[in-house]
């Protein structure tokens, strides 16, 4: 086994045990916001150790060559920017479908500027100076 | 060669417990994340089987799965919106 093998399968190993800890926390955390917050990230950090630690593998081996890691590499980026896409939509997919926070939180973003831009639609006309012309503009 | 069995087994405890979240999940959106995070482990098993197997096919199947999971996934999630 020479150094590229080893250094593979250590990230092999290391985005194994990501996949593990993503698996566990979608059993213990208590709602589906902290569910998906633990999910995603590390079945991301999990899928780019596995896929490249693979890429690496196969160049410390004798069937291997360059064309395992840059298809990997591939598969490993488009992992990477397609799975903050999904689970922004399952998410607003969620709160939009009315399902309550657990009752231990203590923050809610989203709906204070949902709140702030509701009011603000509802009376525009009370504070909006900027719309009156500056005197004198181009003459 | 030998621990791949080890991360094998590894990816099969995850699975297992994500599959437990999907049948138990009190709401649809819990099943929907299980499912989303299985497709994931589910690519990254088919690049180990690419290996295990000596065959680079693999790899484009792991791809070709990873954009049709994306895919289902967007537009689970437009229906529960209620935009489809």
């Amino acid at each position: 086994m020479n150094a590229l093998a080893a250094v593979g399968e250590a990230l092999v190993l290391i985005g194994t045990f990501f996949y593990f800890l993503s698996a566990l926390g979608l059993i213990r955390m208590p709602d589906v916001y902290n569910r998906m917050q633990t999910a995603t990230k590390s079945a991301t950090l999990g899928s780019l150790g596995v896929i490249v630690g693979v890429g690496i593998w196969a160049l410390g081996t004798d069937f291997g060559s360059a064309a395992w890691l840059t298809k990997t590499i591939v598969i490993a980026v488009f992992l990477l920017l397609t799975n903050p896409i999904s689970a922004h939509a399952l998410i607003r997919a969620a709160y939009k479908s009315g399902i309550p926070l657990w009752e231990g939180s203590v923050m809610d973003k989203y709906r204070e500027h949902m709140e702030a831009k509701a009011k603000a639609a509802e009376a525009p006309e009370v504070e909006t100076p900027e719309e009156t012309p500056k005197e004198g503009g181009e003459e | 060669m030998i621990g791949i069995n080890i991360y094998l087994a590894l990816i099969a405890i995850a699975t297992l417990l994500s599959m437990y979240r999907v049948f138990r999940g009190p709401t649809t959106v819990d099943r929907l994340v299980a499912v989303d995070i299985m497709t994931t482990i589910t690519a990254g098993l088919m690049v180990l089987f690419a290996l295990y197997y000596q065959r680079m096919i693999f790899l484009d199947v792991a791809l070709v799965y990873a954009i049709l999971a994306f895919g289902g996934v967007i537009a689970f999630a437009r229906y529960m919106e209620g935009g489809l």
